[in-house]
């Protein structure tokens, strides 16, 4: 079972699982569905694909890049959990990408995935991805596929309403989940509290339209409950931004039944123009908090963490007409804006509906004042004076909505596993699909944006079980790939994905592919520290019980590659450089014991591996990728003696060889 | 995923030392698979010329005179960075052949158009491709802007002797 939602009822798993036992209910044209063009997902080997496609990684923390159509998986970025593989959280250089307020964070969640835009489109130049367990938001670059930023949130618990941005990247928003006391009090009080103590808080993150860099510029202080999905207004309804909430019961113990009580929940109107007024106008307050600020850098290598302790909070049932709630059906879920700004779909994750808000019609409500009292001090908009309309028992189970550009809603029902296209304006259902099985989030490509480029429609399920092979209680994530283009929808290919694919977004290759991708590190700009710029530069030197090894590798040998004098209580460090210029031609690092990962080095790139040897002996190294005909040469040998030992420091490559007389050396024999 | 000619240089490798009895086998696959097509060795070999090499630079836009020593000063911190940990600059081979006497053995241009171009001459260059079944590793591209390569055959002449 993938990860189930706290807040879907053992009902609606209970009828997924029918629906799944007993085919007879699933829905009529599964068979049929399944028969579309496969060859329109083919891709010729040597082929490129059309797309590429961001999906985030779940409860793997990390986020995969696919090729679409043919679904083939390029790329595992490391964000928010380690990798060995790449060394990332290992490195030296990268452990402080991992850094909290709570310390050394080895794992999160990563849930969504949303790429940077300039004038409502898709720019190419990064994608942002939300930590949902330890709050974060993580920015990776597009030029090199690696996550360049961190910036943690305070007051937040559960950063799930994220990473969703403004139509310029002006803001990537980051809602909390879970609404917990605030940071500067003392949260040390009963959790049946809840009504009196907990806030829910929400963080504008803009983002440095050149560098990227990340800043939280203001938090807006809310009622307590949980925020769950946003979109930003776009095009007449850029401005504003919108959020999906439940829990308005303010339940704090099985959410499940106390979170359900009620007819509707909110979506959560925000004028955030209004808010930067506010803020210039400085009617912030600043709070004293605590989070880390990670930033990678790329001349350096490496990546430095910094605490920072104050920010910028509005409260909003005091600062008016920044925030208004608009009633939604049953615990919504996703909120999704529609291409031209003016409709606000609201899945009501409970609803046999889908309410369809009018951007102009809550601008004349609130105009009016057509409200209905206020919730905590927050106006709440007439249902009716807000709504364009329903569509009417369009599924079980409504979840997330993208857009083609062409008036068309594509919704995922997650009771019901399907997929139903939907008209906006007239609100008639077009089309249905299924999934398989228990579909959550859709992509289209730039199915958020102001123009989607809507060939293709990719589900993301939350259940795989007889889908591909079976591998035992495990299985893979499942996705399916549907043809758009024409009338009705055509499922062309099925194709199993790393856990967990929550969300995802795509582009057009030739957006990413032109950005400037950076194929190796120029050595001549290498600023690491302890950089080796050519064999000749390679040595050993000791700081009292720290070793730097300055170490160089190329096809096919480190340098040095003989190592002696290193002795038990000491720490060493391998600095290892890869003077390789030539794209793809990383070399890796390994040596017995290390008790954390291997090193994998780009061109041109400097990364450090601390070892600490807890024995005496012979310690073989080796470069851990295939770098050449003789990669399976290159290795070598660390000595190392006990604490006290004389044995002096010695290094070399090439050179360390038997005396011509000596058959048999003496066992610890020293190197002069 | 390394480029396919890995593969090929890979299985050469195998088949020589297996020819030689030479080492412990290799267990290893590196990932690529025998399947795919190797590229050709000796791609479109007719149109090329081994004097000149292939790339931009020829008789007309590589001229040398007189030694400038500051030039062959930069190309030998080039040299240290980017090229010693396979070659010295003796005629003793290390991972590729020694430098002594290659200004007089290759034409300047030639020098200029391998190490800024590497790939296509490899697989097209027949005295390369020599040198390729004794080394077993490819030389690499290492990235040289053109007034880079300049100052690196400023530094071999230097080594050669010029004045
Ligand atoms: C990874 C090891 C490696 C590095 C680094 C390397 N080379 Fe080479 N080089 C070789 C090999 C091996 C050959 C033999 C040709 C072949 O097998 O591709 C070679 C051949 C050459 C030749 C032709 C020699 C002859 O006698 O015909 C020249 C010139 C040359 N290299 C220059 C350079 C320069 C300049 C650099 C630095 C920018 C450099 N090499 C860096 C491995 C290397
Ligand atoms: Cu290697």
């Amino acid at each position: 079972m993938k990860q189930p939602r706290l807040s879907l009822s053992l009902l609606m798993l209970t009828i997924a699982a029918a629906g799944f036992l007993f085919p007879a209910c699933k829905p009529k044209n599964a068979g049929s569905a399944a028969t579309g063009d496969a060859t329109k997902a083919y891709v010729p080997p040597g082929k490129h694909d059309e797309f590429y496609n961001f999906v985030s990684g779940g409860f793997s923390g990390q986020m995969s890049v696919y090729g679409l159509p043919s679904g083939r998986l390029l790329r595992v970025i490391p964000v928010f959990s380690v990798d060995p593989e790449k060394g990332y959280g290992y490195s030296e250089e990268t452990k402080p990408m991992l850094n909290t307020s709570h310390g050394f964070v080895p794992w999160d969640d990563l849930h969504h995935t949303e790429m940077s835009q300039t004038n409502g489109e898709i720019d190419g130049k990064w994608v942002f991805g939300n930590a949902n367990n330890t709050p974060r938001l993580a920015r990776i670059d597009l030029k090199t596929f690696r996550t360049a930023e961190i910036i943690e949130l305070p007051n937040s618990g559960g950063n799930h309403s994220s990473p969703f941005g403004t139509e310029n990247s002006e803001y990537i928003v980051a809602g909390t989940r879970f609404s917990v006391p605030p940071d500067d009090v003392n949260g040390d009080v009963p959790i049946n509290t809840y009504k009196q103590n907990f806030k829910g808080h929400i963080s504008f993150v803009s983002v440095n339209k050149e560098t990227g860099a990340m800043d939280i510029a203001f938090q807006l202080k809310t009622p307590g409950v949980n925020f769950d999905l946003a979109r930003a207004g776009k095009a007449k309804s850029h401005g504003w931004f919108f959020f999906s909430c439940y829990n308005t019961e303010q339940a704090n113990t099985l959410l499940e039944v106390n979170a359900s009580q009620k007819d509707k929940d909110f979506i959560l109107a925000v004028n955030w123009k209004k808010a930067e007024e506010y803020l210039k106008a400085g009617k912030g307050k600043k709070v004293k908090v605590k989070y880390a600020h990670n930033k990678y850098d790329e001349a350096t290598h490496t990546a430095t963490s910094e605490i920072r302790t104050e920010v910028t909070v509005l409260d909003v049932a005091e600062l008016k007409d920044i925030c208004y709630f608009i009633p939604c059906p049953k615990s919504p879920h996703g909120c999704d804006v529609d291409p031209t700004g003016e409709y606000i779909v609201g899945s009501g994750k409970l609803a046999a509906l889908i309410p369809v808000f009018s951007f102009d019609k809550i601008q004349q409500a609130i105009a009016a004042k057509s409200f209905d009292g206020e919730y905590e001090g927050i106006p709440v908009i007439k249902y009716e004076s807000a709504l364009h309309g329903e569509v009417q028992k369009p599924g079980l189970g409504p979840l997330h909505t993208e857009f083609d550009g062409r008036g068309n809603a594509y919704t995922s029902f997650f009771v019901s596993s399907e997929v139903v296209k939907w008209n906006i304006k007239d609100l008639k259902v077009v089309d249905r699909v299924p999934t398989y099985y228990s579909v959550g989030h859709l992509c289209i490509p730039g199915g958020n944006t102001r123009k989607p480029n809507a060939k293709y429609l990719i589900a993301y399920n939350k259940i795989t079980k007889d889908r591909y092979l079976p591998t035992g209680p495990e299985l893979a994530q499942s996705a399916q790939l549907y043809d758009i283009s024409g009338e009705k929808m055509q499922m062309i290919l099925d194709f199993p994905t790393i856990g967990e694919p929550h969300y995802a977004q795509a582009a057009p290759a030739d957006i990413i592919k032109n950005n400037g991708q950076l194929k190796i590190y120029k050595i001549d700009e290498n600023k690491h520290p302890y950089v080796a710029k050519g064999e000749g530069e390679s040595k050993v030197v000791r700081e009292g019980n720290k070793v730097h090894v300055y170490m160089t590798s190329i096809r096919s040998h480190f340098a040095p590659d003989n190592i002696e004098g290193i002795r038990l209580g000491d720490e060493v460090y391998f600095h290892v450089t890869n003077l390789e210029q030539d794209w793809d031609v990383p070399h890796g690092f390994a040596i017995k014991g290390a008790s954390n990962a291997e090193l994998l080095i780009m061109p041109g790139e400097t990364s450090t591996l601390k070892w600490v040897p807890e024995r005496v002996g012979i310690f073989p190294m080796y470069c851990t990728d295939f770098c050449s005909a003789l990669h399976q040469e290159m290795q070598g040998y660390v000595r190392v003696s006990p604490a006290g030992s004389n044995v002096p420091l010695s290094f070399s490559v090439g050179t360390n060889q038997p005396k011509a007389d000596a058959a048999a050396p003496a066992a610890g024999s020293e190197k002069k | 995923m390394k480029r396919a000619y890995l593969t090929s240089v890979f299985l050469a490798a195998l088949a020589l030392l297996a020819a030689c009895g030479g080492g412990e086998q290799k267990p290893e696959t590196d990932g690529g698979s025998a399947a795919e097509p190797a590229k050709s060795m000796v791609a479109d070999a007719s149109s090329y010329d081994p004097k000149r090499g292939e790339g931009k630079f020829n008789e007309s836009n590589v001229t040398v005179g007189a030694l400038d020593a500051a030039m062959a000063a930069k190309g030998e911190a080039i040299s240290g960075t980017k090229c010693f940990s396979c070659h010295k600059t003796t005629d003793e081979k290390l991972v590729g052949p020694g430098w002594k006497g290659i200004t007089q053995r290759k034409a300047p241009y030639w020098i200029m158009n391998f190490i800024t171009n590497p790939d296509p001459m490899i697989d097209k260059d027949p005295e390369v491709q020599a040198q390729l079944e004794l080394c077993l590793v490819r030389m690499p591209n290492q990235n040289l802007t053109d007034d880079d390569a300049r100052q690196v055959l400023e530094f071999m002449r230097k080594n050669d002797g010029a004045k």
